[in-house]
């Protein structure tokens, strides 16, 4: 669960050297086996949730009478497999996809079926989701996929045996966050852990800090391309917001040095050396295998991104992986079948209670009675209330947003909190790649 | 380097593997992406003719100027710092003492891992909370922060390089430097030259074909140290680090700019044939001979 949605780079250059080796030499890569026979399903390499697809699959080619296959990838490989895969005759027929503007690509290439109508024709599955997160997948106003996992909205994780200890409590306000930022600097703990080696993570700032200064809509007018939309004044106090927190100390001296791949981050957290860490839902997982004892006692803390007093925006607005997506592929042989195993299994009992069993809050409605006799129900009630409470559910920018300006803007926000580059130089630089 | 006099040549059939690999896994691809460097293709549908549009963006790239510069940079400092090393450690290994041959076969441990794992062993051992340098912040108050700083991400790549280079260099001297002829210390010791002189007069001129070879591989080879970048900095913080390869690789599978990706494959493969054919030229590699005693 933990890094599903999250393509990092570690091993890519392998992967990236084999396919450009098959790209480059014309050949289609290994067969798959008897192409067009059954429905093919394309997934990211994940344990628990493949097994639960795989039984929705298995359940699917059972009554309908047809093949069904589920084919996994590495999470790696899976988006540059994908790229080169649709529109050749090696694709599957539902394909997992990250929504946004990753699926608008497929879909501006002509390569996604138009699941609108089979959504309107069969409203209580369409109502069964949460429309916050059903509409990541909503493209100019169609519908190209549906959800097929947990959602991972970011949320504050914090220390509770340190915030105990120095005897405060979690903020509620941006200001009541910058005080916590002051009073953990004077006793020597790091107040925010960031690992700043990565860019992505510092761009979990910018999203909350821009949605709450100016609202969801600055960045709706950013990723549907709008001229000025990245110049326009929410942005630059939200970068200037990200600056002032460096120069205030908040992440530390080390911040750029610091990942979170090796568990390093969460190990901050945890030790104690830092007391606060915005990051994905799925930092429980990395916390429960990382530092198991840490959970168990009950240390780890988390609350929703404190509010912006003088902002525009919704306090209750989050940002994250909405979810992840099965859409179909346009040029499948068995378009109706693909569209009836995702409408027949997607949203059913069965399929959302895999999914809690494994520790996932799927985005559907009403199962706050099945979350709370949960593992960790406390966590996943709190998601839970999280996701289905908030206005707007605003995608991850990197995203979001085509991954030639997502490759951009992670590179120069990297500038920005170095102190390299100013709010206006990034507006004008991303502004380049409208 | 062989005789080229030599009257009977093998057949043309005994080079075909090799040609066929080469021509399959080194020149077509070559071929294929220089003419990608003239499309504009996302890795979805096919691509399309771009005209010169990719290679007109090559100039207002600052990335690709500042990556030459960075590329430059680690070459020369890799170059730098290696050869005198190993040169120096290559030499001491090379006496028969039992003691040294022990100390350097431990020394070649780092050859037997893969370059991922040595930058991830890195990667831990530099991480500012729990690292190396966590430790030395305490004892000096110097900073821990080493893979995150601008003017120290690249001396930290420079020095992992080092670590897991050394050793390899270190053997070709080691090999080289027990080819000289013991009367040429011998002769010198009965002259009256001391260990040093014997160094600089006798072991260094000796094993100048040796300084060739070994920098001829570390120039070309610092090419090629596109996954030690990526795995310790992504070319961070910021772009300090990012080496032409690693652009051209985030342009290609991060960004998903295939086209301009090849733009600068191509502009890399230029800039390393250059190097080569200038190392070879000034070094007068090609005209070398057999190094052994009284041949050259």
């Amino acid at each position: 669960m933990r890094r599903i949605t999250r393509p990092h780079m570690l091993g890519s250059a392998l992967v990236a050297l084999a396919l450009g080796l098959t790209t480059a030499c014309g050949t289609a890569g290994p067969g798959t086996e008897e192409d067009a026979a059954g429905v093919e399903v394309w997934v990211v390499e994940d344990a628990t949730v493949n097994q639960v697809v795989q039984t929705a699959v298995e359940a699917y080619s059972e009554s309908a009478g047809i093949e069904g296959e589920l084919v996994t990838y590495a999470n790696d490989a899976y988006k540059q497999r994908i790229q080169v895969a649709l529109g050749s005759p090696e694709a599957p027929d539902v394909f997992f996809n990250w929504g946004g503007g990753n699926l608008a690509e497929y879909v501006n290439a002509k390569q996604v079926v138009d699941l609108t109508d089979a959504l309107e024709s069969n409203p209580e599955f369409r109502d069964a989701f949460l429309p916050s997160v059903l509409d990541v997948a909503k493209i100019d106003d169609r519908y190209y996929g549906v959800p097929m996992q947990g959602v991972l909205p970011v949320v504050l994780f914090y220390n509770k045996k340190i915030f105990d200890e120095v005897g405060v409590e979690p903020p509620t306000t941006y200001d009541e966050l910058l005080k916590l930022v002051d009073t953990f600097k004077k006793e020597g703990i790091t107040p925010i852990v960031l690992p700043g080696a990565q860019a992505w993570t510092e761009l979990m700032w910018l999203e909350y800090l821009v949605d709450r200064v100016g609202g969801a809509d600055v960045f709706q007018a950013i990723a549907d391309g709008e001229e000025g939309a990245w110049k326009d004044p929410a942005v630059i106090k939200a970068l200037e917001m990200c600056q002032e927190l460096v120069e205030r100390g908040a992440f530390g001296n080390n911040f750029s040095s610091l990942t979170s791949d090796n568990g390093s981050a969460s190990t901050v957290l945890a030790s104690g050396k830092g007391a606060m860490y915005l990051m994905g839902t799925w930092e429980l997982s990395n916390q429960i295998e990382n530092n198991p004892d840490f959970v168990a006692d009950g240390h780890l803390g988390f609350t929703a991104f404190p509010a912006l007093e003088d902002g525009e925006g919704d306090p209750k607005a989050i940002v994250g992986n909405p979810s992840n997506y099965f859409s179909v592929n346009a040029d499948s042989a068995h378009i109706k079948e693909s569209i009836d195993f995702l409408v027949q299994h997607m949203a059913s009992e069965e399929y959302v209670e895999d999914l809690i069993e494994i520790g996932h809050v799927p985005a559907v409605a009403g199962i706050e009675d099945k979350l709370a006799e949960t593992e960790h129900a406390e966590f996943t009630t709190f998601t839970y209330q999280l996701v289905s409470e908030a206005p707007t559910f605003t995608q991850s920018w990197d995203q979001a947003i085509p991954p030639a300006a997502a490759e951009t803007m992670l590179t120069n926000l990297q500038m920005v909190f170095l102190g390299d580059m100013t709010p206006e130089e990034f507006a004008e630089a991303m502004e380049a790649t409208q | 380097m062989t005789s080229a006099t030599r009257v009977q040549r093998p057949g043309a059939l005994w080079a075909a593997p090799a040609l066929l690999f080469f021509g399959l896994f080194g020149l077509a691809p070559i071929v294929i992406v220089a003419g990608l460097s003239f499309t504009t293709w996302k890795g979805l549908g096919t691509p399309e003719w771009a005209g010169l549009a990719n290679w007109q963006a090559l100039p207002s790239d600052k990335l690709v100027g500042s990556g030459i510069l960075i590329t430059l940079s680690l070459t020369v400092l890799t170059w730098a710092t290696q050869t005198p090393l190993a040169l120096a450690f290559g030499a001491w290994a090379a006496g028969p003492q039992r003691v040294r041959a022990v100390v350097s076969t431990i020394f070649f441990l780092p050859l037997l891992l893969s370059t991922a794992a040595i930058a991830l062993i890195w990667q831990a051992l530099l991480d500012p909370n729990f690292g190396v340098p966590a430790q030395w912040a305490e004892l000096t108050g110097l900073s821990a922060n080493v893979l995150g700083d601008p003017d120290l991400a690249l001396w930290a790549i420079v020095f992992v390089l080092l670590w897991q280079f050394l050793p390899f260099h270190m053997l070709l001297y080691q090999a080289a430097a027990k080819q000289i002829p013991a009367s040429l210390y011998e002769a010198a010791e009965i002259d009256g030259a001391g260990p040093v002189q014997r160094f600089w007069r006798i072991t260094v001129p000796q094993l100048r074909h040796t300084i060739i070879a070994s920098s001829v591989l570390i120039l070309v080879g610092s090419m090629t140290y596109f996954e030690t970048v990526l795995l310790l900095t992504g070319g961070g913080p910021g772009t300090a680090t990012r080496i032409l390869p690693l652009h051209m690789y985030l342009k290609g599978f991060s960004a998903f700019e295939m086209g301009y990706a090849s733009a600068i494959a191509v502009l890399l493969v230029v800039i390393g044939t250059g190097l080569s054919l200038l190392v070879v030229r000034v070094s007068g590699y090609s005209q070398m001979t057999s190094e052994r005693e009284g041949a050259s």
